[in-house]
């Protein structure tokens, strides 16, 4: 796994409280991962941070699994 | 008007986490203050508070994880967290956590605050200020609303009934219980969690509360001594922080179901002083007309108080207090307790008159006045048997607790032994 998707899925445990082998690549915030709509942005929110990029609000609307997330950044870095 | 009874408490306080550990510590007369460990408080002009011992958990430490889950946690001022924990302990106690949606209909939640998320209003302020508005958290505006307790405690729960706040300052307890009891007399609901909770021990409470000349600043060497209500060396309030919970519930749906039954909500009394923000009148009028109220709606004379907690917060207007309830007890002022148990817990503000509403329960229960610590030299000569340096073993029937508030809003509760 990447350097980004290890980044990713660490911010991903610790702001869900999930467990790891759960974030797999199709893994949904919502649907599978357990979060609320104000959780997907602050994860947005925690993923600007981390990396030092910005994710408009449109963009992140895409970002609904843990591999749209990979993606998104490992694009946008 | 139906009658309303307490059959559950909560309290998260400066002397521990509980309701037992709690009131045994206060009874024996310990004092919650120290100097504040949660942030470096060195630069302020008061660098002491009572804070609530954190730990893991046990012998009457507050461990957060016991009551809110990590990721919850994060999400919420330390208010709602401690308002959690006192809801929990009291409808855990009451046997309370209806499955069948009818009972949850008729449950609601009113618990209240005097300020909220005061520090993460701060530190999300400063965030804002070096980091720009993209990095304020979607979690900050819900985490620091004052009636979030009610609307998290109803979620946890499944609570449906009424959903309300009070926000009265250092009346709010008080007046969230009167409140609820009310909404119970008129049948909008059958069982209502009520109570206050508070968490502005943080750089800005303490600067803010010092600014308007309200805390004392002369006791840094010995912050235990530095809450001493009706004393002539007293300099201020200590703050406290923490929450108190009850439910309260109809006394035939208590009885149907076999609840324990603490005491009776008897009576509920309010009033405004119309005078100055932050100072009672010297002739402690607003004070007594909630008294003279409160003992009106339980159909009650003065001399049938027993007990009475104080609003007592160890400032100025501890002596105008005094002389209000020694006008209204007249010549029977000889025969009744007061105290004032923030000696021991500090002001709590917003959860004050909820955590004193349950130690009047308490003294009811136990036929126990706790006491007025620190109190050395008193500043005027009383009337009233203080309770000073011991708790007053004694027969208590009635208890009155008082709470007043900045902006001249007053509050007091008359409880009860349940009698048929």
């Amino acid at each position: 796994m990447s350097d980004i998707a290890d980044r990713v899925k660490k911010i991903v445990v610790e702001h869900l409280s999930v467990e790891e082998d759960k974030v797999t690549e199709n893994a949904s915030f919502i649907d599978d991962l357990g979060a609320d709509s104000l959780d997907t942005v602050e994860l947005v929110m925690a993923f600007e941070e981390e990396f030092g990029i910005e994710i408009p609000d449109d963009a992140a609307e895409t970002i609904q699994t843990f591999g749209d997330a990979c993606k998104f950044i490992t694009d946008a870095s | 008007m139906r009658r309303v009874v307490v059959t559950g408490l909560g309290i998260v306080s400066p002397l521990a986490s509980g309701i037992e550990e709690t009131w045994s510590r206060l009874l024996a007369g310990e004092s919650g203050a120290g100097t504040i460990q949660r942030f470096d408080a060195s630069h302020l002009a008061t660098n002491y508070a009572c804070e609530v011992p954190l730990g893991d958990g046990s012998d009457g430490t507050f461990n957060p994880d016991d009551w809110m889950a990590p990721k919850e946690r994060r999400k919420v001022d330390d208010f709602i967290l401690f308002g959690m924990a006192a809801a929990e302990q009291a409808v855990r106690d009451a046997g309370w956590m209806p499955e069948d949606e009818e009972s949850r209909l008729r449950t609601g939640v009113l618990i209240g605050s005097g300020i909220g998320g005061l520090s993460s209003i701060a530190d999300t302020a400063i965030l804002l200020k070096e980091k720009g508005p993209r990095r304020v958290s979607p979690f900050f505006i819900p985490g620091s609303l004052i009636n979030l307790i009610s609307g998290q405690v109803s979620i946890r729960y499944g609570f449906k009934g009424p959903n309300h706040a009070v926000v009265t300052a250092c009346s709010t307890g008080a007046h969230a219980i009167g409140d609820a009891a009310r909404l119970i007399q008129w049948g909008d609901a059958d069982v209502m969690v009520a109570g206050g909770a508070e968490a502005a021990i943080c750089e800005i409470g303490i600067a803010g509360f010092n600014a308007c000349k309200a805390l004392s600043t002369k006791r840094a060497d010995d912050p235990q001594r530095a809450s001493r209500p009706y004393d002539a060396d007293r300099d201020g309030f200590v703050m406290g922080e923490g929450a108190g919970v009850v439910v309260l519930e109809d006394y035939e749906h208590a009885k149907a179901r076999g609840a324990k039954i603490y005491a009776e909500i008897l009576g509920y009394g309010l009033s405004g002083d119309a005078y100055h923000i932050t100072a009672p009148s010297e002739d402690g009028d607003g004070g007594y007309r909630a008294m003279e109220a409160a003992l009106k709606r339980a159909g009650l004379t003065p001399d049938a108080v027993d007990y009475i907690n104080a609003h007592g917060t160890s400032t100025m207007a501890d002596t105008i207090e005094l002389g209000a309830v020694e006008r209204l007890l007249g010549d029977k002022a000889g025969l009744a307790t007061m105290s004032s148990t923030k000696s021991s817990v500090g002001h709590l503000l917003g959860a004050a008159g909820a955590i004193e509403a349950i130690f009047s329960i308490l003294a009811i229960r136990d036929q126990v006045a706790p006491p007025t610590i620190n109190l050395d030299n008193p500043a005027v000569e009383p009337k009233l048997n203080l309770a000073a340096n011991a708790k007053h073993e004694r027969e208590i029937n009635v208890a009155l607790s008082n709470s007043f508030g900045f902006g001249g809003t007053n509050a007091s509760l008359v409880m009860g032994k349940v009698t048929d």
